[in-house]
């Protein structure tokens, strides 16, 4: 009698100790009356202001942002927390190259189409909407925040120094195609002499570019087949990019590296093909030190869409009815133009492309570059371009080979066969 | 009724040891066994369970060429930076067990790389192995050579790794020996010199064959991190694309594989058999680690 109830209470005391590690979340309820949406970013919105509105117009409501700068890390972080059923936050972000992946998840997420979704889908240009609704068109998991409308940022100082043009007009002329793109680097490069300095930042960052212009799709078909191969614009920016390094053009900085990041204070390069969201990306990295330094002209090969991103409200959330409000209201007319005045992010609503506030829009930094020209005008023409699931390994493993290729580590005809190769492995 | 009461001690003996087993097969056991039956799956990290494919995971291990490029990626590193770690932790552990002035000072000195984090380290490294502005290279064309790409060509980025390793694990490796150090007998030193043993002697034969046991110990948990080595060489990776460990990989370790496979490739059946042919691994190399620490011993 003694020992079983000796026993019992020592195997009690060990369950409770192993329950109480296994579920340790708990967290304090809320009153009803407060409440805190944990908003779950990557990189720069620009809703500071935003979330004011929102919350004085929801008492009691809080809004904590939580922004991750690397995308790639963000993406890893969230994939594990919606993958897990862990808590990603009430409301997440989600990037152009990972919707088909997470529509895979559709069922984590909240259907925005049974929370009044299908009254507001209309706002947005079309194809935003089906980019965040699976493939049977019954669930909707995101409401889209901005487009990725290209343009060429380039530094007025540098180009001044080389003996090019300095006006953003007479600048965009020098390149309608990326033929002259390049010719006009070879220009650049002799021009500027002995000075550190390379005409493009990186080759992955023009290659990207030339990839996300042409069609509609990249890597992968609209069956998600594997296309690396057959879709001649894979191997048309693959050859524009090589020809760049070839000519000595590039700076050789990988993208989001510290070096990259310091190359926009001191210089390194004199042009990069700007997103719209890039824009506050180049403000913050340049620092106010270069302020009018950096311009806006048109990007060669004629517009582009890179780019772009969504908002979900994953199940996990407490708080999911209010999470809600505050995505229709960011991704609405209000929550784009603040995000859009703050970091530049080209909206996603065509009711906004005709406001003159948005049209005639400048930025100041940017040597008061008529940004509402160069990105709104041609916002209503952009074509979405489908990424396949497997987008983000397939593009990683190809940006590597051609940084291999650009940093002299492989002939470009080894680099090719190497992507290729990568590319099949990664898409499997 | 003898019998009894042993039945009964031995039942309060398993009760008082079962938080712990109860704790391993949670935290432990479940883990292990669940992450094999995984392994056997086509597993899609975001939409779930494909289908069950028994070994062929393995199989596909086994001819993957990006694994086994990661595996000397790892035991390279492991090699460059746990050898010279070691000596340099013995030597330390005798210089700190001496009579130096301010001998707190220096012991506790010892240990502050370890406490920063690693973060931290390794942004502070990747700025020193940096390209174009690092101090590495400007140290380089000091003494007259050329400036490295770090980045760039396997042996550089595995020298600069296995220089953050070693930075932050060579301290905490030397307090452990210098406890060893101390609780060796001082009679043994007294009659190897009444002896005359040289100082060098009395180290080969005493100090080292007396810290077998710790050396042990040090090199098990070096080897363990070693092996599982991720965060110094991600963030040596700086932007985008960290996890691939350089433009051709020259830097990925089988841990960072591992997570990529896991979460850029979403391939989470092949990902957990990458972690379990990690795990036996790590336990043929700990088994002859014991080997060869065993023959030091034999060897004097």
């Amino acid at each position: 009698m003694n020992r079983t109830r000796q026993f019992a209470a020592t195997l009690t005391a060990a369950i409770a100790l192993g329950g109480l590690a296994a579920c340790g979340d708990g967290g304090s309820s809320d009153d009803g009356e407060d409440i805190t949406l944990r908003v779950n970013l990557f990189g720069k919105f620009g809703y500071t202001e935003a979330y004011k509105k929102f919350e004085a117009d929801h008492p009691g409501v809080k809004i904590v942002e939580t922004a991750e700068g690397d995308l790639g890390k963000y993406n890893t972080k969230l994939t594990q927390q919606i993958a897990a059923g862990g808590d990603a936050g009430d409301v997440v972000a989600i990037e152009e190259g990972q919707t088909v992946a997470f529509l895979a998840a559709a069922d984590k997420f909240v259907n925005l189409q049974e929370k009044g979704g299908d009254d507001v889908k209309d706002r947005w240009l079309p194809w935003v909407w089906d980019k965040a609704t699976t493939a049977d068109g019954k669930t909707t998991i995101g409401y889209g925040t901005d487009v990725g409308g290209l343009a060429m940022c380039y530094r007025r100082d540098l180009f001044e120094k080389a003996g090019l043009p300095t006006d953003r007009d007479e600048v965009g002329t020098l390149w309608p195609t990326w033929d002259e793109f390049i010719a006009t680097g070879k220009k650049f490069q002799s021009g500027i002499g002995g000075d550190k300095v390379a005409f493009v930042d990186s080759s992955t960052n023009t290659y990207n570019s030339i990839l996300m212009q042409q069609g509609d799709h990249t890597y992968f078909d609209k069956d998600d087949e594997l296309v690396f191969d057959s879709n001649p614009a894979v191997k048309s920016a693959w050859d524009y990019a090589v020809e760049m390094t070839e000519a000595d053009l590039s700076a050789q900085l990988k993208a989001f590296s510290d070096e990259w990041n310091a190359g926009f204070k001191n210089g390194s390069f004199a042009t990069i093909a700007c997103p719209a969201w890039m824009t506050g990306y180049i403000k913050d990295q340049s620092g106010e030190g270069n302020a009018g330094k950096w311009d806006i002209a048109t990007v060669p090969g004629g517009g582009g869409n890179w780019g772009g991103s969504w908002l979900a409200v994953p199940k996990s959330g407490k708080h999911q009815e209010m999470a809600i409000e505050l995505i229709d209201y960011l991704s609405g007319e209000e929550g784009q133009m603040l995000a859009f005045e703050a970091e530049g992010r080209l909206p996603s609503l065509p009711a906004l492309h005709d406001k003159p506030e948005l049209k005639e829009a400048t930025n100041a930094y940017f040597n008061d570059a008529p940004v509402g020209q160069l990105f709104v005008a041609g916002a209503a023409q952009l074509e979405p371009v489908y990424l396949g699931t497997k987008n983000v390994p397939v593009r990683d493993a190809v940006e590597n080979a051609l940084r291999s290729v650009e940093n002299g580590e492989v002939p470009p005809a080894k680099g090719w066969s190497d992507a290729k190769a990568a590319a099949t492995k990664a898409a499997r | 009724m003898a019998r009894t009461r042993l039945a009964r001690q031995q039942g309060a003996g398993l009760a008082f040891v079962s938080p712990y087993f109860l704790v391993f097969a949670v935290f432990g056991l479940f883990p292990l066994v669940y992450t094999a039956w995984v392994s056997m799956h086509e597993w899609t990290l975001l939409a779930g369970k494909v289908e069950f494919v028994g070994l062929a995971n393995y199989r596909e291990l086994m001819a993957d060429s990006a694994f086994w490029r990661a595996l000397v990626n790892t035991f390279g590193i492991f090699v460059l930076a746990t050898v010279p770690q070691l000596i340099l932790a013995t030597v330390l552990a005798q210089l700190l067990n001496t009579r130096l002035r301010s001998r707190t000072f220096w012991r506790m000195g010892v240990l502050l790389p370890n406490v920063a984090s690693v973060a931290a380290v390794g942004i502070i490294f990747g700025m020193i192995f940096a390209r174009d502005f690092g101090i590495a290279n400007w140290l380089l064309e000091q003494i007259g050579l050329d400036r490295v790409d770090w980045r760039a060509h396997r042996w550089s980025s595995w020298i600069a790794i296995a220089v953050m390793v070693d930075w932050r694990w060579t301290g905490y490796n030397a307090l452990i020996l210098l406890a060893a150090l101390q609780s060796v007998p001082k009679e043994l030193y007294e009659a190897a010199r009444i002896d005359g043993a040289s100082s060098w002697r009395q180290f080969w034969s005493i100090t080292v064959p007396m810290l077998r046991p710790t050396l042990i110990f040090v090199t098990i948990v070096a080897t363990i991190g070693g092996i599982q080595l991720f965060t110094e060489p991600l963030l040596f990776n700086t932007g985008a694309n960290a996890i691939s460990g350089g433009n051709r990989s020259q830097f990925q370790t089988v841990a960072m594989y591992l997570v990529q496979q896991a979460f850029t490739g979403q391939r989470f059946g092949y990902a957990s058999t990458i972690a379990w042919v990690l795990f036996l691994i790590i336990a043929v190399v700990a088994a002859i680690n014991l080997l060869l620490l065993r023959r030091i011993r034999s060897a004097d």
